[in-house]
């Protein structure tokens, strides 16, 4: 079942990965190498089978509503390529 | 063609926990930019989400007041997608299994009560705060501020019952007056921890089938949303008496121009990708939980409506503007334990000084002390209003100060018998004019009456003692 | 023991010299630093050397020791981490360009308590790019060798703390496991490792590739020595909601146990296959030998959907994965590319430039088999044969105590030989992956070598939270099987 040029771009897109055309087909054909390779997951008949979305099934633990203050705002932004004062700064997006 | 409308209404409402919903910083509005931030929820490597027990007990209390079915089992799942605002590039909500299903809220409208479905309730992180730098529109950089990411938020999404802007003002105003009761949100639309989204679209009469429905946004007050969804309405009624199609899309409303405008932006593929998050597992919320939060549940507005009508014999519209805040209406109560002679009048006080009342620099003793000196004629209506003022500028209790600053009303029958007597004697041409037939020479003796006793005179009593008098 | 070289040491030797005031911290660290030094040019098993900061440390143990107060166990013994383990204030880049610069403002839980322990922090260990590999060489920073063999890939992606621990520029280590990670290199380079029982070590601060998968555990040179590391960093910590509380054994105690009447399973779908080398089966049956010549009974054990633990692992890691990785987007953060005219442009260059190959194959991948349409086909249905590999394991474990296969397919191969073909890549991982889909333990431990002189590891696996049963059956291979544990490699 290969991936189309057009789903590689999309999901490229999703994912936020720029990828050159090159880099796009050989990519393509691993990803298809690979969908092809799992499609043997079909010959299992799984319609009754309970998926395993968590590792236990126990209920997941709470936090008490206390405030903890992380206290060190400066180490926050201090690995920021780029800052103003205390925001991080960001390109803004462009509207088509 | 007769149109009708359907309107379904999203809320976010953010909880008043102390913390956030999946660390410990503190949730409060207004901090320096960044200020309430921690690895966890600026999203470095290698963090993981820890629930809040508070926002889920919140979350409960919200499902019970609204009569929804608690899930014993709900998974928290993520939603993908990239954005400065959001630092996962995941917000971590419930998607598939919620914490709640099937509830309702009632709303008055037409004199009437409808029953408005609600489809889910559930739990998710707020994302934090992008604005852009400088005033220009050509500003090249936004500013991230991330002290909003983690809040919690709890989705509240309505069933498409509503079927005018009225009953969606009605509905949000019963939701948002729930929450406040319940004291799980502050409800301020302004400051945004109250909001909404609505999805309208319009049918020809009698279609079963939903029209094409359009979303809304921006709308930061009722009022807003009310307009926003007349102006929506009548737009798709016009396009579609014209010929034309309503596309499915986001629009925002624009309070200054009075219109909708489509967020026209590039065709993005929303795929969110939601999958259950595997680093939290399932929220398990058994039955003695739930019925041990069922016993916090104060009496909701509804009841405190009916009520108070039913208790106090004050009418239903006075009930439910005392009861659109709940402090008001314990206010309205105590102030009525005090002194119970003429509940309408206690509630038109309470609703004249409510933004006192609210601010807690007013006693229910006061206003019960008012109601009294006034029903037994020791005060005038004046008088009183002067005196709670007083009360609120000095702190000094209302019935020291009404003898202090000598308000007493004449209400005694023989002092006032001998006031009038001595006005009578001193007016006989008025007095012959009044037996003449001139009944309104009777405002004149008790204008006499009044100035002879500096205004202290109980005008109505006077009034009746002339009446005697003059035969 | 007099002639055996300070850096050869076990780490319950060293701990214990130390202890004992046999040895200073400062000379130990400096031996090991030395060592690092003299071999890490050729071995490539650092990512980021801490010579200032480790004998810093190790000063500072001798001046507590002097008075009187020893931190824990491991006090002034130098025990390295993969990359993956955020370290406050020292580089922590998952072996990413993304990463490169990145100083962690706080420690990761296995962090704390290795410090805590009283160990010196030499440096991080280099590993495959976001722990995505089975060799080592998807490193931004270049690839790890095998010390056994500077031509051939040292396994991953913990190779890096592989390599140092058979090396000897540490006494151990801790690495972390998803599919493999900690046991195929462990069994590459000739040592033990262990993958816990998923929950059993916190993985706060451990930076996520699989959420589901990822474990930390212990590289050393022995089964005791492993087993001590685990004692450590194992446990209950709040922060992480899906590690368990549970009391931790004493692990140690369980290595010198008998293994009389243990059932070791064999499952035949493992030995059924031609995926493995004659040599690798040989190695084995020496360590099954080993127990049943201890009182140990075989039992054959089937596990039915082994052969579909490869495609459930390859949809479910790299699904999680783009998740996990999506957050690298060049706002707070990390790598950003310069000069994009907005903000998606920026994003995208930002992580083009940032991830290897692998990465960006496993993120698409992932990314596909969650999107709108194949959701239920993909990861969906994946989830679901999940659920049957676990049941295969519950039901093996009624019949056998422990099971035992061969951790990896053949001995080291060459570098280079694998990276052409991914899918060839990553059936590297065969024998090792269905354990952490199951959630169960798992140890690598070295039972012979290859012809060429090339270290090969068995594999044992437990029932959950059984690791003490593990540490059981590696220490009964362990004193009939000693083999050199210290690669012959001189600098």
């Amino acid at each position: 079942m290969a991936i189309t040029r057009e789903e590689v771009q999309h999901v490229a897109r999703l994912a936020r990965l720029s990828l050159p055309e090159a880099e796009a087909e050989r990519l393509r054909g691993q990803l298809s190498a690979l969908l092809d390779y799992v499609k043997q997951l079909d010959r299992l008949d799984t319609r009754d089978v309970v998926p395993t979305s968590h590792a236990t099934e126990t209920g997941t633990p709470f936090r008490d509503d206390v405030v903890e203050p992380f206290g060190d705002r400066e180490a926050l932004l201090a690995n920021a390529p780029d800052r103003k004062n205390d925001f991080f700064r960001v390109p803004r997006i462009i509207e088509d | 063609m007769a149109f009708e409308t359907v309107i379904g209404l999203e809320v976010h409402a953010q909880l008043s926990t102390r913390s956030k919903i999946f660390c410990a910083c503190s949730s409060a509005f207004g901090a320096a930019p960044n200020g309430n931030t921690c690895p966890v929820c600026t999203g470095m490597p290698g963090v993981l989400p820890v629930l809040n027990r508070k926002a889920v007990e919140f979350t409960i209390r919200t499902a019970i007041a609204t009569s929804c079915t608690v899930q014993r089992r709900s998974v928290f799942a993520r939603k993908n997608y990239f954005y400065p605002d959001l630092p996962k590039a995941y917000q971590i909500s419930q998607y598939e299994l919620p914490v709640a299903l099937g509830g309702h809220v009632d709303i008055e409208v037409d004199g009437g009560t409808k029953r408005i479905g609600i489809t889910r309730i559930h739990m998710e992180e707020d994302a934090g705060k992008l604005v852009h730098e400088g005033e220009f529109a050509g500003a090249q950089a936004s500013l991230a501020d991330l002290n909003r990411c983690s809040v919690p938020l709890m989705e509240i999404v309505s069933e498409p019952d509503m079927r005018t802007p009225e009953e969606g003002g009605a509905y949000l105003r019963r939701l948002h007056d729930i929450l406040v009761y319940l004291g799980v949100c502050d409800g301020n639309m302004e400051e945004g921890s109250f909001r909404c989204d609505a999805n309208v679209s319009v049918r020809p009469a009698g279609q079963a089938a939903f029209g094409t429905k359009v979303e809304l946004k921006n709308m930061n007050s009722f009022r807003n949303v009310e307009k926003a969804l007349e102006h929506e309405i009548r737009r798709q009624v016009e396009l579609i008496e014209d010929g034309g199609k309503v596309v499915q899309e986001t629009r925002l409303w624009d309070a200054n121009a009075n219109v909708t405008v489509s967020m026209r932006r590039k065709e993005e593929a929303h795929d969110y990708r939601y999958f259950p998050d595997p680093d939290l597992l399932p929220l398990i919320v058994d039955d003695s939980w739930v019925e041990e939060l069922r016993g916090t549940i104060p009496e909701l507005p509804a009841e405190k409506i009916a009520r108070l009508e039913r208790q106090y014999g004050i009418p239903r519209y006075d009930a439910v503007i005392l009861a659109s805040t709940r402090a008001l209406a314990d206010f309205f109560e105590a102030s009525a334990a005090i002194y119970g002679g003429n509940p309408k009048t206690t509630a038109n006080e309470c609703v004249h000084w409510k933004d006192a009342v609210l601010a807690g620099t007013l006693s229910p003793e006061t206003i019960g002390h008012a109601v009294e000196d006034r029903e037994r004629g020791t005060i005038s209506a004046t008088a009183s209003k002067k005196l709670v003022e007083l009360v609120l500028s000095t702190g000094k209790p209302f019935r020291t100060l009404r003898d202090e600053q000598g308000l007493t009303q004449l209400s005694d029958a023989s002092a006032l018998d001998l006031l009038v007597d001595k006005i009578l004697a001193a007016s006989p041409k008025e007095v012959d004019g009044y037996r003449a037939g001139k009944a309104g020479l009777l405002s004149f003796f008790v204008g006499q009456v009044m100035k002879e006793s500096r205004g202290k005179a109980n005008p109505k009593m006077v009034q009746e003692v002339l009446k005697k008098r003059l035969g | 023991m007099a002639n055996v070289p300070v850096h050869e040491w076990t780490l319950l030797e060293a701990a214990r010299r130390v202890r004992e005031k046999e040895i200073s911290s400062r000379e130990l660290t400096g031996a090991i630093l030395a060592r690092i030094e003299a071999l890490d040019p050729k071995v490539h098993a650092y990512i980021t050397v801490l010579p200032e900061a480790a004998a810093a440390q190790a000063a500072a143990c001798d001046e507590e020791q002097a008075k009187g107060a020893l931190r824990g166990p491991f006090h002034g013994v130098p025990i390295g981490l993969k990359d993956i383990f955020c370290t406050r204030g020292v580089r922590t880049t998952c072996g990413s360009r993304i990463l490169r610069d990145f100083l962690p403002p706080y420690d990761a839980c296995v962090t704390e308590k290795v410090l805590a322990a009283g160990a010196v922090l030499p440096g991080k260990h280099n590993m495959d790019e976001f722990a995505m590999g089975s060799s080592t060489e998807t490193s931004f920073f270049g690839p790890t060798r095998n010390p056994w063999d500077l031509s051939r890939i040292p396994g991953g992606s913990s190779g890096g703390t592989a390599a140092a621990v058979a090396a000897a520029m540490c006494f151990a280590g801790v690495g972390t496991d998803t599919g493999g990670s900690i046991r195929q290199p462990a069994s590459l380079c000739g040592v033990v490792g262990v993958k816990p029982t998923y929950g059993r070590v916190s993985r706060y601060g451990m930076i996520a590739f699989a959420s589901s998968l990822d474990q930390g555990g212990p590289i050393a040179r022995t089964v005791a020595d492993a087993a001590a590391l685990l004692g450590v960093i194992a446990g209950y910590d709040r922060r992480d909601s899906t590690c368990v509380n549970l009391p931790v054994p004493d692990y140690l105690a369980a290595v010198e146990r008998q293994v009389k009447g243990l059932r070791v399973g064999l499952p035949k779908e493992y030995y059924e296959g031609e995926g493995f080398s004659p040599e690798v089966r040989a190695a084995v049956e020496k360590a099954l030998k080993a127990l049943t010549d201890q009182g140990a009974v075989v039992v054959e054990v089937s596990l039915p959907h082994t052969s579909f633990a490869l495609s459930t692992y390859y949809l479910i890691a790299p699904a999680e994965a783009s998740s996990n990785l999506a957050r690298y987007d060049g706002v707070r953060y990390g790598h950003r590319a310069e000069g994009a005219p907005g903000l998606i442009e920026m994003m995208s260059r930002t992580r083009a430039e940032g991830f290897g190959d692998e990465v960006k194959r496993r993120i698409m991948i992932g990314t596909y088999a969650l999107s709108a349409g194949y959701y239920d086909a993909y990861y969906g249905k994946a989830q679901k044969v999940r659920t049957l590999i676990r049941d295969d394991f519950t039901k093996a474990f009624e019949a056998a105590d422990v099971l035992l296969t061969p951790t990896a397919p053949t001995p080291a191969f060459r570098l280079g030989e694998k990276t052409g073909d991914p899918l060839t890549m990553y059936l590297s991982d065969i024998f090792t992956i269905p354990c952490n889909l199951a959630g169960i333990p798992g140890i690598s431990v070295p039972c012979g070598f290859s012809a060429e002189g090339l270290p090969i590891g068995a594999q044992l696996l437990s029932k959950p939270f059984r690791e003490e049963t593990l540490f059981t059956a590696a220490g009964a291979i362990e004193r009939v099987l000693p083999s050199r544990r210290v690669a012959p490699l001189e600098g």
